[in-house]
């Protein structure tokens, strides 16, 4: 049962994320591009020197970043008003007369669908935004394919991948635990579960953002 | 048979009930009554566990509700069914995986003998035929229905129902009222009401605690209510001119 519903989750945040991330992540490393492009344009930094920027940009923070401020709010507000709406309902009453163990039956596989599926969305979001920023400058003739390849094939440090998914993996447990307690222990009627999404969103965003220094601080030290 | 003894509960400096000793009997509907604000959901929650007692103790049986560890209290929950007032019965689901939901959670059977059971269930409701209907698919009656199906499917030994006709026109409420009832005896099963529904008193009290200001104003079964001399029983149940009017002719 809890099985089933794991692999529920996981394809609802994954699958069901991936066409947001997908257009975020194009435009993010076309912008990138296009604007390094403007800033080193007359300086003695080589051209190829983009394509490095954009895949560090897009591994380090980019990716991981602002794919899980977006799914923040897009898949932290439907947890709390998911899980607000059982508490409101009596469901969550219902089930723990029943002797189910609601946290574990309702949280646990939300927690364990986001740190599986969000890693991969990051994952995905860090590729499409490197073809993001192929597509904003190669094609419309800012500088070659070669430099482009070259500047992604230039200081590549695996340990930038780590620090990826370690970031994804944090900010999925954070998004989820947030949001889900916020649904969980909301009181009142819509007003209230409307105010208890807003803050899912509002907190998931900042612990997201205190966590990704925390990490960056931790991990470049 | 539940029991409870010198039930108290407070919210901060509120005291919803100041001490109540009752005992709801076996077999039998007991009927939880009062106003508005006088403490019924709150007692029952209590009875179900939903909230702690600030003081006093439930008995299920010979079982201390409240000091139980987690096995011998997930035990005793497959011995609990509820009705709720807004039934809670999933949005997501059919009628029938709602009805299932306990005994895939927790049973050892096999699909088709929880397949077999659910139709039992629905059936002994009336509702055969609505396995694949969603809740929203069908009327507030037949909701009630197979909130009274998903309580009933791990055959308790307790059922509680609150406020079981909120919503239902008069005749439907009557259907739910025998229903609970019929259930209550063929099963031999402790049933606990919270209604302030007058014709659940007198169609199916067995067994009546009338709570006013957190405390039991009046205890009786429903042929006692008729001649009670209690004035703040009789300004609740003939709060109407017409019942006051039924009253007095019974009287003469």
């Amino acid at each position: 049962m809890y099985y089933k519903e794991t692999i529920r989750q996981m394809y609802d945040i994954g699958i069901g994320s991936l066409p947001i991330v997908f257009i975020i992540s194009i435009f993010i490393g076309a912008v990138t591009a296009q604007q390094f492009y403007y800033q080193l344009t007359g300086t003695a930094i080589p051209t190829y020197y983009i394509g490095y920027i954009v895949r560090d940009m897009m591994i380090i923070e980019l990716a991981a970043t602002i794919t899980c401020l977006v799914l923040a709010g897009k898949v932290g507000s439907n947890m709390a008003a998911e899980i607000g709406g059982m508490r409101q309902k009596e469901h969550i009453d219902a089930m723990e007369i029943m002797g189910v163990n609601t946290s574990s039956y309702l949280i646990l596989p939300k927690i364990i669908g986001a740190v599986f599926a969000i890693p991969v969305l990051v994952c995905i979001a860090a590729i499409v935004g490197i073809v993001g920023g192929y597509l904003a400058s190669v094609p419309t003739g800012l500088y070659t394919e070669f430099d482009y390849v070259k500047g992604l094939r230039s200081f590549f440090n695996q340990r930038y991948v780590v620090m990826m998914f370690a970031k994804a993996t944090v900010f999925a447990y954070l998004i989820t635990t947030v949001s889900c307690y916020q649904g969980y222990f909301v009181k009142g009627g819509s007003v209230e579960l409307g105010q208890a999404s807003t803050r899912a969103v509002v907190l998931s965003c900042v612990a997201i953002l205190i966590a990704d220094y925390i990490i960056a601080v931790v991990l470049t030290s | 048979m539940i029991k409870v003894e010198g039930i108290k509960k407070s919210f901060g400096e509120v005291e919803v009930l100041k001490g109540i000793d009752f005992v709801f009997e076996q077999g039998k509907t007991n009927l939880i009554i009062g106003r508005s604000g006088a403490g019924k959901t709150v007692l029952l929650k209590i009875l179900v566990g939903l909230f702690a007692p600030t003081e006093g103790k439930v008995w299920y049986d010979d079982r201390d509700f409240h000091s139980m560890d987690k096995d011998a209290l997930r035990e005793l929950r497959m011995e609990v069914g509820m009705l709720f007032q807004g039934n809670a019965l999933f949005d997501s689901m059919t009628v029938a995986e709602n009805v299932r939901f306990p005994l895939d959670m927790f049973s050892n059977m096999s699909l088709s003998e929880k397949n077999e059971r659910v139709n039992d269930c629905l059936s002994r409701v009336s509702l055969d035929g609505a396995n694949d209907k969603f809740p929203s698919e069908i009327s507030g009656g037949m909701q009630k229905r197979v909130g009274i199906a998903r309580a009933i499917v791990y055959r308790p030994k307790y059922l509680f129902c609150d406020e079981p006709n909120s919503g239902l026109d008069p005749k439907t409420a009557i259907t739910i009222d025998e229903l609970i009832k019929d259930i209550t005896v063929e099963q031999n099963i402790t049933t606990v009401i919270n209604t302030h529904d007058m014709n659940s008193v007198m169609e199916i009290g067995d067994k009546i605690c009338f709570l006013d200001k957190g405390l039991i104003e009046w205890k009786g079964t429903r042929h006692e209510v008729m001649e009670s001399e209690n004035q703040n029983l009789n300004d609740f149940i003939f709060a109407s001119p017409f019942l006051q009017r039924l009253k007095e002719r019974a009287k003469k």
